[in-house]
């Protein structure tokens, strides 16, 4: 006898009952999705720190909570534990301070940064040269402690761990752009196995700070057109010229059907199905042939039980980038066949940048939002298209549309690239 | 879903102070010629170094190595060894479909630039346009591929053509435990077949040096073992890359392939280090794993870091426990992502040889030994946050 509460192998059922973002064009779902759909951008003029002399100078910052928070592993727990909140209180789930079950974190690169290096420089002997020997001398007088929590990579982690309450060891990961997914991917997993009936996938990123602006325009990665920043994000057009560095979090509360359907909670979609597949052609290049970007999808679609024709919506990876929106044309074509250009494809990276680890988590939410509300959002500044992209990118305006099922694309640095088949609630 | 599969560890890729490989490895613990650590380098701080090594025999292009960090280039050594260890190095077949975890801190900085322009900043007053100028002009463009944490998996797949799947755990030694608790569940679940799995660190780093004595938490002056009566509290890193093949069983002998040992449950869980809290934290996993041991054929081996109260608190644990214990951070150091993997992957060396190796003079909690060695309890509790505790079988 079939079980209603279980997909065609026998798994377990995967639903989402909650849903928090946060991103450059606003807090909260309803915010972000007014803005989304009405095809505004959030990327502007960088103010936090000088950008003269700077080749990019442009970003989609999440500036008022920045004001508070200083850092980028702060910020970064800010935000999550903002989307979190809303994500948790949609769900209704648990009690407060007792959510039932683990934790999973996706967190942006973090390490001390020039604030901190400046407090021990002023410190150290004003007649010589800095040098960490030096400094390494008089920094574990106490006056720098709270530098070492602060810039642990599991502080953003246990932050939301103590605040929510989650259960067990919380993981906190990076498979670089793809890591919201990749978290999503691992809740996905351990309810799958039985070790959990819900948990919590979180992925946050708040690193807009000068080094690592500077580190992604050394490899020259950033989009440079600084003079209408809100028009600097141009996924598949011709005259794209790299991504846009943005901050944001997303949080999903995800469960077994049963579990939710047992607690009486509103079912807001089903993830069900997850692919992935690395890359080992070049650190920052897809391999040619775009065999990862395929076989990842590919599996995705195989892990879902569905095939290319039950897709009615592609969320892309979309960076803006001339390498990624090539190479992910590429794999939709592969994998598509002569259905490609009829398949929408939107980027919300046009609007919101790409807030890079916590991407896979805030775009997979705007997919679900996009099956929820019959609407896609577009892929704006399309004004010169790439021919050598015959897709339908949803161009410039939102379009309301029936969309089933969608797939969301992350692709990340050093290869590491997640599908997610998604879909409505279940009959 | 088979509940009956089992998880065997068939590969080893090991680097550190005490050598490199798994044969090293065995030579050097059970002639109780260890450790090797000093103050040399980064003085007072003591720690367990690589010394100079030739990465070209695991990353033949230059051009690879150049486009790493150390962590980066460790790490990536460590896996091929795995990989060769477990017969399966330049199998494509095998490599398309092997999962990877990585456990991972962050990358290495530039010392010199950090240090001129900590020099400079104080006399700036357009400090951050300071920053600004001199980062353009001084950061190598391949620095960034060498400090990004899942760039380590990158580099393998790169460099060994591992493209199953890449995930990089982070968050210090919590993210080792969870590297081995998560790649033995999926095997154990019928959701992979192979793995490869492991962590990498440098020690030989004053940026990471620093980030730990903000908190003070480096050993200074001589080095002590962990355990050892009177100890002051500190942390020892030590360099090392500690990488492993895992594999279901059914997939191990259908490929005719050697197991070393059998990955056995492993349990972890967030405690704070508040007074008290490692002692019950560490207690309940302990527990866990103990109800598979066998009293006199089990060994502890101890990933307890040195800081205190946490190894104070461990020490009492594993006293209580009546096991034999063998400190594995006194013999390699500290390796924060990597501690729990090198612990297991000794513990696998030591239960394949069925026997336990000597312990330490002047440690009375290593005086005990074991019988025939037939399984081990791995232990790890984080500096700050994380802990764990595994076991490690003998098969047959």
């Amino acid at each position: 006898m079939a079980n209603a509460m279980r997909d065609r192998t026998g798994r377990p059922i995967i639903v989402v009952t909650g849903m928090g973002v946060v991103s450059s064009l606003g807090t909260g779902k309803d915010d972000n999705w007014k803005n989304l759909t009405a095809g505004k951008s959030g990327i502007k003029q960088i103010t936090r720190f000088p950008t003269e002399g700077l080749k990019t100078a442009i970003a989609g910052t999440v500036d008022e909570l920045y004001a508070e928070t200083g850092s980028a592993p702060v910020l970064s727990e800010k935000m999550a534990a903002i989307a979190s909140e809303e994500a948790i209180a949609q769900a209704g789930i648990g009690s407060k301070g007792n959510f039932p079950g683990p934790l999973f974190c996706a967190v942006p690169p973090i390490e001390a940064e020039w604030p901190q290096r400046r407090a021990v420089a002023a410190d150290a002997d004003p007649l010589k040269p800095v040098a960490y020997e030096d400094v390494l001398k008089f920094a574990g007088n106490g006056k720098f402690r709270s530098f070492h929590e602060t810039f642990m990579f599991a502080t953003v982690a246990e932050g939301l761990a103590e605040r929510f309450g989650t259960k067990g060891m919380p993981i906190s990961l990076s498979t670089a752009c793809a890591s919201g997914a990749t978290s999503i991917q691992l809740a996905v997993e351990a309810i799958r196995r039985g070790e959990c009936d819900a948990a919590l996938a979180t992925a946050t990123d708040g690193s807009v700070h000068a080094e690592a602006l500077i580190r992604f325009s050394l490899i020259s990665a950033l989009s440079t057109q600084n003079e209408n920043p809100q028009e600097s994000s141009k996924p598949f057009s011709k005259n794209r010229d790299g991504f846009v560095m943005a901050e944001g979090a997303g949080a999903l509360v995800i469960e077994s059907l049963e579990h939710a359907r047992a607690r009486g909670a509103k079912i807001l979609g089903v993830i069900e199905g997850c692919g992935e597949m690395a890359d080992g052609f070049h650190r920052t290049r897809s391999s040619p042939d775009g065999k990862p970007i395929v076989g990842c999808i590919t599996r995705a679609l195989q892990d879902a039980g569905v095939t290319p024709a039950d897709i009615d919506y592609i969320n892309a990876h979309g960076t803006s980038t001339p390498e990624n929106d090539k190479m992910e044309n590429v794999g939709v074509v592969a994998v598509f066949g002569e259905r490609a250009s009829k398949v929408p494809i939107s980027s919300n990276k046009s609007m919101i940048g790409h807030t890079m680890t916590a991407a896979g988590a805030i775009e997979a939410i705007f997919s679900l939002l996009t099956i929820a509300n019959s609407r896609i959002p577009p892929t704006i500044n399309y004004k010169v298209p790439d021919p050598a992209i015959p897709l339908d990118v949803v161009p410039n305006v939102a379009r309301d549309a029936r969309v089933k099922r969608a797939i969301s694309n992350s692709f990340g640095f050093g290869g590491q690239n997640v599908s997610l088949v998604l879909a409505g609630e279940p009959a | 879903m088979s509940a009956s599969r089992e998880t065997w560890i068939t590969g080893i890729g090991l680097l550190s102070s005490l050598g490199e490989g798994t044969e090293a490895h065995r030579t050097r613990l059970f002639s109780g010629d260890v450790p090797v650590a000093n103050a040399a380098q980064f003085p007072p701080f003591v720690l367990h170094p690589l010394g100079n090594i030739s990465f070209d025999k695991q990353i033949p292009k230059k051009s690879d190595q150049r486009q790493m960090e150390q962590w980066q280039r460790i790490g990536t050594y460590t896996a091929g060894l795995a990989l060769t260890d477990a017969g399966v190095a330049g199998n494509k077949e095998i490599l398309s479909r092997m999962d990877m975890i990585v456990a991972a801190g962050g990358g290495e900085r530039d010392p010199a630039v950090d240090a001129g322009l900590m020099t400079d900043l104080r006399k700036s007053n357009k400090p951050e346009q300071l920053i600004n100028d001199r980062l353009q002009t001084e950061l190598r463009p391949t620095l960034f591929l060498g400090q990004l944490s899942n760039l380590l998996a990158g580099n393998i797949s790169i460099v060994h053509g591992v493209t199953g799947s890449s995930r990089t755990f982070l968050g210090e030694e919590g993210a080792g435990i969870e590297a081995l608790r998560i790649a033995r569940a999926r095997i154990n679940a019928g959701t992979s077949d192979i793995a490869l799995v492991g962590g990498a660190y440098n020690a030989e780093r004053p940026d990471m040096l620093l980030l730990f004595e903000f908190a003070a938490l480096n050993l200074k002056g001589d080095f002590a073992p962990v355990f050892a009566p009177k100890r002051a509290a500190g942390m020892a890193a030590g360099s090392m890359g500690a990488f492993m093949v895992l594999e279901s069983r059914e997939h191990a002998e259908k490929r005719g392939a050697m197991p070393i040992a059998k990955l056995g449950p492993i349990y972890s869980g967030r405690g704070r280090r508040d007074a008290g809290e490692v002692e019950s934290s560490l207690g309940s996993l302990l527990a866990e794993t103990m109800k598979q041991a066998e009293v006199g054929a089990t060994a502890i081996f101890s990933g307890a870091t040195g800081c205190e109260p946490s190894t104070a608190e461990e020490a009492k644990v594993l006293t209580d426990s009546k096991f034999p214990v063998r400190s594995i951070t006194s013999r390699v150091g500290h390796g924060f992502e990597a501690a729990f993997p090198i612990g297991v992957a000794l513990a696998a060396i030591a239960v394949k040889e069925g026997k336990l190796f000597p312990g330490l003079p002047n440690v009375p909690l290593e005086a005990t030994s074991a019988g025939q060695l037939k399984s081990a309890i791995v232990t790890c509790v984080g500096h700050w946050r994380g802990e764990g505790a595994g076991m490690v079988e003998a098969i047959g």
